[in-house]
């Protein structure tokens, strides 16, 4: 596979992560908040096909938890009713991508007879369902976030390396500062002199700026050397001998040489700042209830009987690793054209 | 051959020496003459064997006087004893250093009659001496004893006066309904020990936890041995402890009780499901049941006692604000109309707090006693169960209305939402918050829910009352409703919704406030049940406190354990340690 498909397909496999994502609200089949008390930690819902009878069904269906007469958190499955799993149902309201309101879900039961394709959390909510939304708010986080720090790493490091001098020292010290700090103390700091009185909204938005503004020292730096080297070319000495002001300068000749370099910094950056998004929900700096994150579902994990119970809340876990992989693979793919097309 | 005499009269010597060793031994556990030992109830049990136990933390002192942290009280408790104790159990009093006490009929002269032939752990004999020195250091305000309060009657200080070397009599301003409880919890202490540090002003320093053992004694059934910082610290058995078995064996049978430090519950969770510590109390209903899966294979026995003193409740804030924070002040609109509150605990699902938050091992609350409180607790208080429709109606009548999308608007269309503070820390607390919001969010209200470091939730409570609503827990130390008194007792500091008030701020607060006045000086027990009776009625009406559920009292002991008694009260499963005993000594 030449490096132009392999790109090509690792943008397309995460165009449709990204999707899922993006259309949770499609694809998952109920509301992120709504509680089902009697069923609270239910095991995932088992999907079939052939029944007891040993009929085969095209339609995949389940045969429902009940709990254990006097049990808390021990179910059976009813084997007595099999609950067709059914398409394209219409159920609980949601907006698609944050705006379009609608109703239709890909897939759905009976209301008597939730479908938990992941199992159910403390409250009786669905896993599947809050995983999906999660990713809202993490991808959201760590994708606006890589953008920021981006913006920002692209302005201090040209403005350092165009204009050299004392503004190059100035900050090219306070980004060593920064890659010095240990990011994740740095994050707690700032996030304890922040109100804590927050609605889940601010929360988001808190989160993403501060990890953001944190971030911008190492890309500030890979621009820096881009610039550097870009602004000694002879066809800038030209232009400058043409009379051309720093700004044309910077936007003609010189920032187009650092988006290779900022491409794979972005790729590179989106997983980690997921991962930054991820820490402080766990440690419940993050967005609170009910809206989920990826860091917040995993939260639970800290109570060593959801440890030792039940292994299904491990699951939202798992739905980093695809992403991570795809970026990794990005970021390494868009290294090679970028040397490729340097070479 | 006469070496061989030499020899035999060796052996001889030995023999003596190892028979005198053992009578000894033998005699120590006996009563000796004019020795008045307290005969216990409990199963006659065998000497020897150790007792492990953790704790969440360390202890801060040994110092009765000046303990206020609960790993502190754990460890001193075991080497303190009080003149008359509330026995766990029962829930009543019982004789301790006192064997007898009398009270006059107008209430206001205790005579106490001490036992006779009392010894600290050193070995030093108690007087009467050594009780008056105890409630001179109590009532010092220079010491600031956090039991001070509890012998302040009707605003003067109890004063304690020596009749012989035996008898003390307690005179009292006026009649106190608590009676003889009163001396629950007040350590006899040692003259002969801290005389000196108390003289020179230093008591409150006496007793660290690097003091040595030989500075140390008490009454209770255990005495110090060795602290080792960050690990542990051992307690060995009091050779002049003054208890025995039915049989007359001297009390306790334990020859040792070693505290272990672990850093959290879930930790002291898995010390005990390896078989390291031998006990563990107030543990939460998840990790009750992830140690009673394996119960029979680990051979331990985990058991739930029932409810416990704990209760749990969501308040709003109804502190007069006096023109700051007009966001809150804005709100109190709302929240000081009954109506607002009654529909509030008509929303609450208390059914789902108990199955979610304590997976059934808990009982819905609507008074702030539990029934874990047997002799006071109001049965005849209504306990409706959840009504959004009664809720509405509630709303309905007090001006609030609905919007077409379903949020709740006041009389002057502003959309009804509030924050609910509570311990980041505490995991209960916080599912309940996320039960509570999505309760609410069936009336239309918009809840956030703000977890707060302990610390800093206490100083928005008590400090710049910058808080909406929040929930919280008390855990009564005593069945008696006077030591809650600070809480239902409108000048009280702990009146959450408002404390300290100059006066009553409302009618009701104010009929509470005489009512808890009456009772503290009613004589009979009857009267006092009547007059709190009324109390609960009223809180029960008013709704200051929405009450939610109270936790059972969930306990686990390594099989083999004599006279494991686990009690709701304070102690809970070491209330009775001097009578505790392995039946089969366990392998260490």
């Amino acid at each position: 596979m030449d490096g132009r498909t392999k790109l090509g397909v690792i943008l397309v496999v995460l165009a449709v992560l990204h999707g899922v994502v993006l259309f949770a609200g499609f694809f998952a089949p109920y509301d992120t908040a709504a509680q089902n008390r009697e069923l609270p930690y239910v095991p995932p819902s088992r999907l079939h096909f052939v029944d007891q009878q040993g009929n085969f069904h095209l339609r995949p269906f389940f045969y429902p938890w009940v709990a254990r007469a006097g049990s808390y958190g021990e179910y059976v499955e009813d084997r007595s009713r099999d609950c067709a799993l059914r398409f394209f149902v219409t159920g609980a309201p949601y907006r698609i991508a944050g705006f379009l309101p609608a109703r239709v879900h890909l897939f759905g039961a009976d209301d008597s007879a939730p479908v938990f394709l992941f199992g159910s959390d403390a409250y009786g909510r669905d896993l599947f369902t809050r995983m999906l939304f999660g990713g809202q708010i993490s991808l959201l986080a760590g994708l606006l976030a890589a953008g920021l720090t981006l913006v920002v790493g692209l302005l201090l490091g040209a403005l350092a390396g165009f204009y050299g001098g004392w503004l190059d020292d100035v900050l090219m010290r306070a980004a060593e500062l920064f890659l010095a700090l240990p990011w994740l103390y740095l994050l707690f700091a700032i996030r304890a002199f922040l109100p804590l009185q927050i609605s889940p909204a601010q929360a988001f938005l808190l989160i993403v700026v501060v990890i953001g503004l944190i971030g911008w020292a190492r890309p500030a730096r890979l621009v820096r050397g881009v610039v550097l080297s870009a602004r000694e070319r002879d066809y800038v000495y030209a232009a400058r001998g043409f009379g051309a002001s720093d700004l044309y300068l910077l936007r003609r000749h010189v920032l187009p040489q650092t988006f290779g370099v900022l491409l794979t910094q972005a790729a590179i950056l989106v997983p980690q700042f997921i991962l930054a998004e991820v820490t402080l929900s766990f440690l419940g700096l993050g967005v609170g209830e009910p809206v989920p994150s990826w860091g917040n579902l995993l939260a639970s994990l800290q109570h060593y009987d959801v440890l030792a119970s039940y292994w299904w809340m491990f699951l939202p876990g798992l739905a980093l690793v695809p992403f991570f992989l795809g970026y990794t693979a990005l970021a390494s793919a868009l290294h090679e054209r970028v040397r490729a097309i340097s070479i | 051959m006469r070496r061989h005499t030499v020899g035999r009269m060796l052996a001889a010597i030995l023999v003596a020496v190892a028979l005198w060793n053992a009578t000894a031994r033998a005699q120590s556990n006996r009563p000796q003459a004019g020795e008045e030992l307290l005969v216990t109830g409990g199963e006659v049990g065998r000497y020897g064997g150790k007792l492990v136990v953790s704790l969440r933390a360390e202890p801060k002192t040994l110092n009765p006087v000046t303990a206020v942290d609960n790993p502190s009280k754990e460890i001193i408790w075991r080497t303190m004893a009080d003149l008359v104790h509330i026995n766990r159990l029962t829930q009543k009093t019982e004789p301790s250093l006192a064997k007898s006490w009398k009270i006059t009929a107008d209430g206001l002269h205790y005579t106490l009659k001490l036992r006779r032939g009392l010894r600290f752990s050193d070995g030093h004999p108690l007087d009467a001496d050594d009780v008056l020195f105890s409630f001179e250091v109590y009532l010092d305000e220079k010491v600031h004893a956090s039991q001070r309060d509890l012998l302040i009657v009707g605003g003067k200080p109890v004063t304690v006066r020596k009749l012989d070397a035996e008898t003390l009599v307690f005179d009292l301003a006026q009649p106190y309904g608590v009676a003889e409880r009163l001396f629950d919890g007040f350590a006899i202490l040692p003259r002969h020990l801290l005389q000196q540090a108390y003289r020179e002003g230093k008591l409150a320093q006496a007793w660290s936890l690097a003091t040595p053992p030989a500075q140390l004694a008490g009454l209770g059934p255990f005495r110090l041995k060795e602290y080792v910082p960050g690990q542990r610290l051992v307690l060995e058995r009091n050779p002049y402890y003054w208890k025995a078995d039915r049989q007359g064996n001297r009390l306790p049978y334990l020859d040792e009780v070693a505290f272990l430090f672990v850093p959290s519950e879930d930790a002291q969770v898995i010390r005990f499901q390896a078989g390291d510590t031998d006990l563990i109390w107030r543990l939460n209903a998840e990790n009750f049941a992830v140690l009673a899966r394996q119960q029979q294979a680990r051979g331990y026995t985990m058991s739930d006692l029932g409810p416990g003193l704990e209760y749990n409740f969501l308040f709003f804030n109804l502190n007069d604000l006096g023109g700051k924070l007009p966001q809150i002040a804005r709100k109190q609109k709302w929240f000081q109309q009954v109506a607002f509150r009654q529909a509030i605990s008509a929303a609450v699902d208390r059914d789902g707090i108990v199955r979610l938050v304590y997976q059934g091992r808990a009982v819905p609350l609507w008074g702030q006693l539990t029934p874990g409180n047997k002799l006071w607790s109001n049965d005849r208080l209504p306990r409706p169960p959840r009504s959004l429709d009664r809720a509405r109606q509630l709303l309905r009548g007090a001006g609030f209305s609905w919007k077409r999308d379903g949020t709740l608007v006041d009389s002057e269309g502003e959309a009804v939402d509030f924050s609910i503070v509570s311990s980041a820390s505490n995991a209960e607390r916080m599912k309940m918050a996320t039960i509570l919001q999505d309760d609410f969010k069936q009336l239309g209200m918009q809840v956030h829910i703000v977890p707060l470091e302990f610390r800093a939730l206490l100083e928005r409570l008590f400090q710049n009352h910058d808080y909406e609503a929040c929930i919280l827990g008390l855990l009564s130390p005593d069945v008696d409703p006077n030591v809650d008194i600070n809480v239902w007792l409108s000048r009280g500091g702990q009146h959450l919704w408002n404390p300290g008030q100059a006066k009553p701020a409302t009618p009701w607060e104010a009929e509470i406030d005489g009512l808890l006045e009456r009772q503290l000086t009613a004589k009979r027990f009857e009267e006092r049940k009547r007059l709190y009776d009324r109390v609960q009625q009223i809180v029960a009406e008013n709704q200051p406190m929405v009450f939610l559920a109270s936790p059972h009292l969930l306990v686990g002991a390594k099989n083999g354990l004599g006279n494991f008694r686990p009690a709701v009260l304070d102690h809970y499963a070491l209330w009775n340690v001097e009578e505790l005993f392995w039946r089969d000594r366990p392998a260490r």
